[in-house]
């Protein structure tokens, strides 16, 4: 193998490992920071080494064992660091500093799961939530920082900063390395998959620029979340957003036309669809119902999702089941943004001016002002009311509200199509 | 990027050879692992080529030809498609497999085409959470 051919091998294993490796040393150490730190020194020992003695049979154990020798040196560093506190009188800071590992109490732990504890960690509320995605990313994705920075477009240096400022936060409030019981647990986990979809969200429509998709992040996060299924199997949101994920990221290849314009939908060409996604979506989503329980907001979702996977055409969409289960939706989160979904599944069961009734209410609601959702949808049932001048002015609206350019020319073509006479093409 | 990881058909797979309970657990192992990683997509075991055939094109002409075949090292005995980040990825994982078969054996790695432009989600049931989630995003900033 040659230089370059090896360097990409140890990424490749330190992709694999490193989750493992980080949440194995965390347990040790007792702090997420030093664990990833201790993981990083593995990868440049192995970076310089195995270039020449070639790569381990068994690279895991290798790295593990590099990382656990520094562990070590770094616990005995710390004990003398402590020894001076002492002299110094500093007992109680000494304490704190040292956080000694108890590392029989760790191995007697019920939920011995490093890997959830890590998750756990990484989304912990402490942090403020764009915190919590870039250490999720790192530590759990094995992403370096430079593909978070290009993930999210943001400089690399501010995700650098942004995840040695969280792990000083974790370290700082003394967040323990375990997994919420309890009360606790449901509001923790809700975190973790907020992140999730939030990574996956920000791949799947992205929120600027002049690309509709950054597919890389999409993978990512529904990687993420089949690691997430597999370490709390039996929570039925976990296989809720996990169903919820596969159905839209089956839909990838045909939301976008030759010439990179987006395609909507209802539009889109249903062979294109993955539909090997499909299924692992839809086996994702009885998984859900299987648990039982009371649906909760992505098993929901992800059960809309499901009607449009089940049609074999758009005319065979199920669009009364979907309003019910926006209206179910609306109940376990009630927001002015499910409403107008319900409204649009209204109008195409049961017309436009059903679903007009439900988003002239919206029109008022605070919190959708410069939403470019609502005069989108708005100016679209008033165009199939044959009302083109009120859809006109609601399209161009819509338009001049959106950030993203490619879909601002969409909203101007139907827009000007309107302004021509002809309802415009729309969902 | 998906690929999809070849495992190569031998004599004793040919011959219909059953794996022992040893390397099922093996296997069992290896795939829950994959499952775990969040690797795995699909994967399946193949019969031999006995039951199965081959259609041949030449113009508008078709020609069924039935199975078993001969040339063993050409033939697939089962398959796996896989979600890495790269072709090493793959071959990390690859290296990390049992044996699939008692004698010497060989697994491929060949790459899935994906598209990788991907196109909006305008209908607002795609953006809904994602809206949901941004504001309260902006709420803890």
């Amino acid at each position: 193998m040659t230089a370059p051919d090896v360097h990409r091998t140890i990424h490749a294993v330190f992709r694999i490992e490193s989750a493992r490796l980080i949440a194995g040393l965390a347990r040790m150490v007792r702090d997420v920071g030093l664990a990833e730190e201790l993981a990083q020194d593995a990868l440049v020992a192995a970076l310089e080494r195995w270039p020449e003695s070639g790569v381990p049979d068994k690279p895991g154990a290798w790295l593990m064992a590099t990382a656990k020798r520094r562990a070590i040196d770094e616990l005995r560093r710390s004990k003398r660091l402590e020894r001076k506190h002492e002299e110094l009188g500093h007992e109680i800071e000494a304490q704190h500093a040292l956080a000694a590992p108890d590392l029989d109490a760790a191995l007697d732990d019920d939920v011995g799961d490093d890997l959830l504890r890590l998750v756990f960690t990484a989304c912990h509320p402490v942090l403020s939530t764009e915190a919590q995605v870039a250490l999720t990313l790192r530590l759990l994705g094995g992403l370096t920082t430079e593909e978070i920075a290009r993930a999210f477009l943001v400089p690399e240096p501010t995700v650098a900063q942004r995840i040695v400022r969280a792990k000083r936060t974790l370290a700082e409030a003394r967040v323990p390395f375990e997994v919420p019981r309890g009360a606790e647990l449901a509001p923790r986990l809700s975190s973790v998959l907020q992140v999730i979809y939030l990574v996956f969200n920000e791949g799947y429509s992205a929120t600027a620029g002049g690309d509709w998709m950054r597919p890389a992040l999409c993978e990512d996060a529904l990687r993420l979340g089949r690691i997430v299924a597999e370490l709390v199997p039996k929570e039925p949101e976990v296989h809720g957003l996990v169903a919820l994920l596969e159905i839209q990221a089956s839909r990838s290849r045909a939301r976008v036309g030759p010439s990179g314009e987006p395609i909507l939908l209802l539009d889109q060409n249903r062979a294109r669809w993955d539909h090997l996604l499909i299924r692992r979506g839809l086996a994702a989503l009885e998984r859900a119902e299987a648990l039982g329980g009371a649906r909760g907001p992505y098993a929901l979702q992800a059960a809309i999702a499901a009607c449009h996977a089940r049609a074999r055409a758009a005319a065979e969409t199920d669009w009364a089941r979907i309003a019910a289960l926006y209206a179910a939706l609306a109940q376990v989160t009630p927001s002015p943004v499910v409403e107008l979904n319900r409204a649009v599944a209204l109008s195409m069961a049961f017309g436009p001016a059903a679903g007009l009734a439900v988003v002239d209410a919206l029109t008022s609601e605070r919190s959708l002002e410069g939403y470019h959702l609502l005069p989108s949808v708005r100016g679209d049932l008033l165009a199939k009311l044959g009302r083109l001048d009120e859809a006109r002015v609601e399209l161009e609206r819509a338009a001049s509200l959106t950030r993203n350019t490619r879909e601002r020319d969409l909203l101007l073509a139907r827009a000007a199509a309107c302004a021509g006479g002809s309802a415009p093409p729309s969902r | 990027m998906r690929f999809m990881i070849l495992i190569k058909a031998t004599k004793d797979s040919e011959a219909g050879v059953m794996p022992s309970e040893q390397l099922l657990t093996e296997m069992g192992k290896f795939n829950e692992e994959l499952v775990k990683a969040g690797v795995m997509v699909a994967g399946e075991g193949l019969h031999p080529s006995t039951k199965g055939a081959r259609i041949r094109f030449s113009g508008e002409k078709r020609t069924v030809v039935d199975g078993p075949f001969t040339e063993t090292k050409e033939l697939i005995a089962g398959f796996w498609i896989w979600d890495v980040k790269s072709k090493e990825e793959a071959i990390e994982w690859v290296k990390r497999c049992p044996n699939p078969m008692y004698e010497d054996s060989e697994i491929e790695i060949r790459q899935v085409f994906t598209a990788d432009d991907f196109g909006p989600a305008l209908t607002p049931e795609l953006r809904e959470q994602e809206e949901r989630l941004r504001a309260q995003t902006a709420e803890k900033k």
